[in-house]
């Protein structure tokens, strides 16, 4: 029934790895809200652990299909995550001064968690038929700029400004790769750069502030670079071999602002030092690495552009949130991959490694 | 339907993501150098800030020692004082809370406001509303306490001085360390914002008293709650200090002179023992604990009768008559008279071309020493006077212990002045008239002595010429009841004995025996039942007796009249007391001081 191959090409290597996230994962979570505390509410790890037996059933759903099957239905993927989004600025429940949350009775699920996938599916499927060696011109890339800009605004809107810079790191990524005449590269570059400048008319005054004190946490240490500078102080107390599970001092003392989602990368830091940060870090590069094999080894378009996609997706998660736990990035609110508390943003990367093993897995059946 | 890929278009695809793993790299790369710099570079830097802002140095005051009379009577200690705070953060609702506490402990709703408003940074750590809460309002607060969600009642350490003004002189009070103070090494644990002692026993053995402090090493966190303690080093409680004082005859003193201006010391003739020390008006200590109002510190530096100062070792009067014991001792001393020389008395003394009074205007006729001590007569005295000199009287007195501060450990005290021909060219620079040596032997010219240098005086000569150096602490014990060595300059030392015959001394007790025993001794009053009495009385004019002036009879302006003394002791069962009392414009010695005096001896000998 099931092909022998698709068993032969499973990539146990990066499942096993996932796995092994996820794990860290909710021992992390544990320490963040459990450590220093006489009775800890562990309600949150359970919730997470729960999530990521969903995620794990949400992966194996998503290779018991053809990945093939995306690119035909790509217009409709997308059409509704674009619904969705519509829906959180409507309906949407409104949380620590932004509207990201969609209520579906019992759970609550961010949408533009997902309009990230939709968006690589819809870019691959566009660019997959009219890939050339010479790269794309301005003109062919008009379509899949407005693809990206309505998710993209829709997004600032809410507004959530991380998962935006995601989104349009993740598009540039895909049309980078899939290549760029080197006339049309330079008229985009400039593009971008005044598009950047008005960007910046709208963004709010909390998030301009992030971005300044991000270029000098001293501006503001006692306010908006009080996190930067909490947080770097958990690293870097953290030493080459770390304080210990549970013994985070930064963590137990609510020194770090977010320490079960955006900052839970400080909380491993500070316990595991930097031999087991190097270790997590070394992990996840390896991920990206099996991704990125997976497009290598890919013998169709769509296929190699849409595991490139997802990979970008989970390698600029990692990037930027480490990146800016570690102030070398402002402060952007995302979520670290399979590790940070959230059942949407865990769904998602679960999403993505499944997309990434039904691609990896059907590389020879060619129809 | 999809466009299949050829070799070569997998060739080119296989080229761009070799570069993407090399891009991928290299950021990973980007990670993993700021990792290292971060926790292995600047590592050493991260932990200790990490330590720093988690770890809060709390101290704990010491317990300040107890100070007890001779009898181990507590006359200071410390009480719990309850002060009313309130924390906003777990007050909420903060108005309903507010509200409920202004109708149950009847405090004004806006004066509650005015403190919460003027320390609005203050979300996480206690506001006090009100200090030293009474009894009353603390059971009213604990009643209601499930009804007052962040209100709070923490407890300090106060001084107490439970007999109010009684002894305040000698005791002292407390107030905040001063910046001469911090700077003057005597306080090498002391921090600003510490209460030390400032006058009297407080200043004096502070550094017995303060004990030391403790501290806590807390672990808070970033709003500042403690977590837990990591290390307590317990503070020492201060020592107890036990005074030579008998409470008894103090409080007995205290309400003897209630009303007068003055002084009295009681001393223990065997030993220096200060039994009691009085000086009137007095002052409350108590009020100086948390800072005295400006209008009262005022209202006590603004009174005539000075109730800040210790009259008793820091009031300088004319000795007057009771200096006659030290030109009787010069006299027989020196060998102008002895026990049967007689002077003839008309009630006045002519010299040169001045007339110096006899206090009697009729005269006490024919006297000798014994007569003289007991009707207390003045022209025997300018004959004795006359006879020795101003120097040679000086000596004498300087032998007695007047003239220079008697030595009692309890702050600055005066000295007195014995008028030499030296003293006075260096002084005025006019060289000494023989005439004003007439006043000098009466006590009653340049001389000033202290309440003390008079009872240490009497003191001696009841104890046969033994003098002794005040002393008013009898012993240091530790919290725990140990003794403490007393270093040398604490130590009691006899100062020195009296060179003097035995038999001139007893002369002159003699004679002070008849001023009390005497028919016609000048403080018969001063008898006590059962008890040997000896003394001498004294009658310090303020404004000067001019010759041929009338005497007149009209009533003096209160504060012209003279001050009253009365130096006495007496003996009972082995025991000898000596005491002193001096009351200002008491107008004669015999009349206010005596009884006192009496009272005195008899408070502490018959009980």
């Amino acid at each position: 029934m099931i092909d022998r191959r698709l068993i032969e090409n499973f990539d146990w290597g990066l499942f096993a790895l996932v796995l092994l996230l996820c794990v860290v994962g909710v021992v992390t979570l544990y320490s963040a809200v459990a450590a220093g505390e006489k009775n800890p509410d562990t309600g949150l790890v359970v919730k997470q652990a729960i999530w990521c037996g969903i995620g794990f059933m949400v992966m194996m759903a998503m290779i018991c299909f053809d990945y093939k099957e995306l690119d035909r239905w790509a217009n409709l993927i997308y059409v509704a995550g674009v619904f969705l989004l519509i829906c959180v600025l409507v309906y949407g429940k409104v949380a620590g001064g932004s509207q990201r949350w969609l209520v579906l009775g019992p759970i609550s699920i961010q949408p533009s968690e997902l309009t990230k996938l939709t968006i690589i599916v819809m870019l691959s499927s566009y660019y997959s038929k009219m890939v050339k060696s010479e790269g794309f011109s301005v003109r062919e890339l008009i379509q899949p700029l407005i693809y990206t800009a309505i998710p993209f605004f829709l997004i600032v809107r809410q507004p959530d400004l991380g998962t935006a810079m995601i989104v349009l790191l993740i598009a540039a990524s895909i049309t980078v790769f899939v290549k760029i005449e080197k006339g049309s590269l330079i008229v985009i570059s400039g593009f971008s750069a005044l598009a950047g400048l008005i960007l910046w008319f709208f963004l709010k005054d909390y998030q301009k502030l992030r971005i300044k004190t991000f270029l000098n946490p001293d501006l503001d240490p006692l306010g908006a670079g009080y996190h930067i500078i909490q947080s770097k102080i958990a690293i870097g107390s953290g030493m080459l071999t770390g304080k210990g599970f549970l013994e985070g001092s930064q963590n137990i003392l609510s020194f770090l602002p977010e320490q079960h989602t955006d900052f839970i990368f400080s909380v491993f830091a500070e316990e595991w030092g930097f031999i087991g940060s190097l270790l997590l870090i070394g992990v996840f590069m390896v991920i990206i690495i099996r991704g990125l094999n997976i497009a290598y080894k890919c013998k169709d378009s769509f296929g190699v552009i849409l595991s490139v996609g997802v990979t970008a997706m989970i390698f600029w998660q990692i990037f930027i949130n480490i990146g800016m736990v570690m102030g070398l990035m402002p402060v952007v609110g995302v979520t670290l991959p399979f590790i940070s508390y959230g059942g949407s943003s865990l769904i998602t990367m679960m999403v993505c490694v499944g997309i990434l093993l039904n691609v990896g897995m059907r590389r020879f059946i060619i129809d | 339907m999809h466009k299949y890929l050829k070799n070569t278009d997998t060739e080119w695809y296989k080229q761009r993501v070799v570069s993407v793993v090399c891009i991928v790299i290299a950021a990973f790369a980007v990670l993993g150098l700021r990792l290292f710099y971060l926790q292995v570079l600047e590592g050493e830097k991260y932990r200790s800030s990490s330590d720093n802002q988690k770890i809060r140095k709390h101290s704990i005051e010491p317990q300040r020692g107890v100070i007890f009379d001779r009898n181990g009577l507590p006359l200071v200690n410390n009480r719990p004082s309850f002060n009313l705070s309130i924390t906003l953060k777990d007050a909420k609702p903060v108005k309903n809370t507010i509200k409920k506490l202004s109708d149950y402990l009847n405090l004004a709703y806006d004066n509650i406001i005015n403190i919460i408003e003027s320390n609005k940074d203050l979300a996480y750590n206690p506001i006090i509303l009100k200090k030293d809460i009474g009894r009353k309002m603390l059971a009213v607060v604990e009643t209601h306490k499930f009804d007052l969600p962040g209100v709070a009642i923490d407890v300090q350490s106060r001084r107490n001085y439970i007999f109010g003004d009684c002894g305040a002189h000698f005791l002292g009070y407390l107030g905040e360390i001063n910046n001469t103070e911090l700077h003057s090494g005597d306080y090498p644990d002391c921090r600003p914002g510490d209460h030390v002692g400032k006058i009297g026993i407080e200043k004096e053995y502070d550094r017995f008293l303060r004990g030391e402090r403790g501290g806590r090493l807390v672990e808070v966190n970033v709003k500042g709650q403690i977590m837990r303690n990591l290390q307590v080093v317990e503070a020492q409680p201060g020592d107890n200090v036990f005074l030579t004082i008998d409470h008894r005859t103090q409080a007995r003193g205290m309400e003897l002179m209630s009303g007068l201006s003055g002084a009295a010391v009681v001393i223990d003739a065997l030993n220096g023992h200060i039994l009691a020390m009085v000086s009137t008006p007095s002052f409350n200590p108590n009020s100086f604990i948390g800072g005295i109002s400006n209008r009262e510190w005022n209202e006590l530096l603004l009174n005539p009768n000075r109730p800040m100062e210790n009259k008793a070792i820091r009031g300088q009067y004319p000795p007057a008559s009771t200096y006659k014991i030290v030109t009787a001792i010069a006299g027989l001393e020196e060998g102008v008279i002895d026990k049967d020389t007689t002077f003839y008395c008309p009630g006045f003394l002519r010299y040169g071309d001045r007339a110096f009074r006899c206090w009697k205007r009729t005269g006490h006729g024919s006297v000798d020493l014994k007569a003289a001590l007991a009707e207390s007569c003045d022209v025997f005295f300018y004959h004795v006077g006359m006879r020795i000199g101003v120097d040679k009287l000086a000596d004498y007195a300087k032998i007695c212990g007047l003239g220079s501060p008697t030595g009692i450990r309890m702050g600055r005290e005066e000295s007195g002045v014995i008028p030499t021909e030296r003293w006075k060219r260096l002084r005025f620079g006019t060289p000494w008239h023989k005439g004003e040596t007439l006043p000098v032997a009466i006590g009653q010219g340049y001389n000033l002595t202290t309440p003390i240098q008079m009872a240490v005086l009497v003191a001696t000569v009841a104890n046969g010429g033994r003098m002794f150096e005040p002393v008013i602490l009898k012993k240091i014990e530790t919290a725990s009841h140990k003794i403490r060595p007393l270093p040398d300059d604490l130590k009691q030392k006899e100062i020195r004995k009296f060179p003097f015959k035995k038999e001139n001394l007893e002369i002159v007790k003699s004679g002070l025996w008849e001023v009390i025993n005497g028919p016609s001794g000048t403080a018969r009053r001063a008898r006590i039942e059962g008890l040997d009495v000896y003394g001498k009385t004294g009658t310090a004019q303020v404004v000067g007796r001019k010759t041929g002036e009338k005497d007149s009879d009209k009533e003096l302006p209160d504060h012209f009249k003279p001050h009253a003394w009365f130096v006495a002791w007496a003996e009972n069962e082995g025991k000898k007391i000596a005491c002193s009392v001096i009351v200002e414009h008491g107008e004669s010695g015999s009349g206010s001081a005596a009884p006192i005096a009496r009272e005195l001896l008899k408070c502490y000998l018959k009980r």
